[in-house]
């Protein structure tokens, strides 16, 4: 699955442009965006409301399409690929986790966990021991044949990154993880995407507007009016802006 | 298959959300049981229009050649016995009287009976189910045999049933009961009162033409349909064989009486609200599972299996919507068949019809999900 991974650049967006609307209301989310993620990183995206931050990780994840530019992904270029292969690509390389946890609230924390390993093609039953094993990871463990409505939103935000990891899949991708929750989960949630981020082919993207995450960065992405103003490492990363 | 086993999940996403699964199925049963239920009351109606003919059963009926339906006979000379006779092709026929006559009963009261007289010689058109009595003894000076219908509805003092040996009246003359027999409900619900021809003109109000039909049989190597296209040719008069009287008795049913288009109203209106019903309701069911659906999407999931999935709700819901529904109208017809109305007769196209149109409301629910679905981009997951 990970054999074409580049040890350092995993993602690489070059003069990306995408806008919504047409006529004279198409408004343009990003406007010429250049952006790079390297691997074992925890990258943050950051920003006002509006600056085309979600709009940039939908296009990486290859959920949205693109008007202009290039995205590459793992060396592969999804602004070229065809629909059902960019579905196929999501389904293999990336994992999620939604800023509203997005459980289907009718599922077992297994079952739910272990919806990705199902969309690849894997038998129930041993999909649901990986399952078993990575909610224990994240802190579940005994907890498989519970329902979502059974658990607080830091639980249920676990179970979203056990689901998101059960593929094992090179790239994370994070939209605003710990705006549903208060400060001491949002922490715990943060170490363990941290965590999760020091595996040696994995990269987490998280896009987030929140700047008390901001001291788990390794890398942080600025944006602006659709597009990235600066990039910040080390301690600058991890500095407030504000 | 890719995905293959997501269609577990699909069906527990459906069973999990009780409210609106029971809502979806209560649309279904409803649509179901209405369909096959009218369907079946309706051919059951049907069915009594032609109760006669099963009940005198003759391979071809001679009639007047105006006659549609075998509920209204128009009589003939009794000389159309001896030309239907004559016919080649024939190998005998019989007169029959077939007449509605006012029954007094001990307490007074008068019910109308369908008074059917048999050829005294042969008995052609006998009831076949004789459960007393012998049917030689209605060749005894006015003596009858009765239906069950008639021992109900012709009491002796307005309690006991009509039993062997009870006497009643019919025209002022005294009818003895020798025998009692089982028939199919006539359409309008008349007692059958078997005696033989001669007597039964005795009953009969005097008129110039008292015979009701010719029963005939083809002669040997003949068909019934070759040997009533004869008897037409010779006499000019109308021959039915069994199955072409019972099809223009139905077809006159269906030309002249509102009893189709109502029937058929209430199984359109079934079909109507039933596809309403699931397909409203089944909307709402994907519309708010639509952030999960699109979350799906988002993690590879194919628009080709989120719509099998959604296919696959849709026609859990609809089979097991199908089977109670189907089986609540036989719970229904079986109760029917012990009291004997309202008429119930459910033939084997009716659950498959209905099978075909549950299919359908499903598919057109379904698809209305599945035209939402494939819309969603992927990225509204990230819309919060």
């Amino acid at each position: 699955m990970n054999e074409k991974l580049n040890a350092a650049a995993v993602v690489q967006v070059a003069a990306l442009e995408k806008g919504f609307g047409k006529g004279e209301a198409r408004a343009l989310a990003l406007k010429g965006t250049d952006f790079t993620a390297f691997a074992g990183e925890l990258h943050l995206i950051t920003g006002p409301s509006g600056c085309g931050k979600t709009t940039l990780l939908s296009v990486i994840a290859g959920t949205l399409a693109v008007d202009a530019g290039v995205v590459t992904v793992f060396g592969q270029a999804l602004s070229t690929m065809k629909k059902g292969a960019v579905t196929r690509f999501r389904r293999e390389h990336i994992g999620f986790i939604f800023q509203q946890f997005n459980l289907i609230p009718t599922l077992t924390l297994a079952e739910n966990v272990s919806v990705p390993l199902l969309l690849n093609g894997s038998g129930r039953r041993k999909a649901e021991r990986r399952a078993t094993e990575l909610l224990a990871q994240v802190g579940l463990g005994g907890r498989e044949r519970d329902l979502p409505r059974n658990l607080s939103g830091g639980q249920q935000q676990r179970v979203a990154i056990a689901r998101a990891l059960v593929h094992d899949p090179p790239l994370i991708i994070c939209d605003e993880p710990t705006s549903a929750l208060d400060r001491e989960t949002g922490h715990k949630i943060m170490e363990l995407l941290q965590s999760v981020a020091r595996g040696p082919e994995r990269a987490v993207l998280v896009v987030t507007h929140d700047p008390r995450v901001y001291e788990f960065a390794d890398r942080r992405s600025e944006m602006e009016d659709g597009r990235v103003l600066r990039v910040l490492t080390g301690a600058d990363a991890r500095q407030h802006g504000e | 298959m890719s995905g293959a086993h997501m269609f577990h999940l699909s069906l527990k996403m459906l069973f999990g959300d009780r409210a609106k699964f029971i809502m979806l199925l209560m649309g279904v049963v409803f649509a179901s049981f209405l369909m096959t239920q009218q369907s079946s009351v309706f051919w059951g109606l049907m069915s009594w229009t032609t109760s006669h003919l099963r009940n005198i059963h003759a391979k071809i009926w001679v009639v007047e050649h105006k006659v549609e339906q075998a509920n209204e006979l128009k009589p003939l000379r009794d000389t159309d016995v001896s030309r239907v006779r004559s016919v080649e092709g024939v190998a005998w026929a019989v007169p029959m009287y077939a007449g509605i006559l006012q029954a007094r009963l001990s307490d007074g009261n008068f019910k109308p009976v369908m008074c059917i007289g048999l050829d005294s010689a042969t008995l052609v058109g006998a009831p076949s189910a004789i459960r007393e009595g012998l049917l030689e003894d209605i060749r005894l000076p006015n003596c009858v045999m009765i239906d069950q219908e008639a021992e109900k509805k012709l009491k002796v003092d307005g309690k006991k049933p009509l039993g062997v040996g009870d006497v009643f009246e019919i025209n002022d003359r005294e009818a003895r009961v020798v025998g009692l027999c089982t028939t199919q409900k006539h359409f309008f619900g008349y007692p059958y009162i078997f005696t033989t021809y001669d007597q039964a003109l005795q009953f009969a109000p005097k008129q110039r033409k008292m015979l009701s039909c010719v029963l005939a049989e083809p002669a040997l190597g003949w068909t019934a349909e070759e040997s009533a296209r004869a008897i037409e040719a010779a006499t000019g008069l109308k021959a039915y064989t069994e199955p072409e009287f019972e099809k223009s008795t139905l077809i006159w049913y269906f030309k002249n009486t509102g009893i189709p288009f109502s029937f058929g109203t209430v199984v359109i209106l079934g079909f109507l609200v039933g596809t309403a019903v699931v397909g409203q309701t089944f909307y709402t069911f994907v519309l708010e599972n639509l952030k999960h659906l699109g979350a799906l999407k988002a993690m590879g999931a194919s628009d080709w299996l989120l719509t099998r999935m959604i296919l696959l709700q849709a026609l859990t819901v609809g089979l097991l919507g199908y089977g109670i529904g189907v089986g609540l109208a036989a719970v229904f017809g079986l109760g029917t068949l012990k009291k004997g109305e309202p008429p119930f007769n459910m033939r084997w196209e009716f659950p498959v019809g209905v099978a075909v149109l549950v299919t359908l409301i499903c598919l057109l629910a379904g698809l209305l999900g599945v035209l939402k679905v494939r819309r969603v981009e992927p990225a509204i997951v990230f819309r919060g």
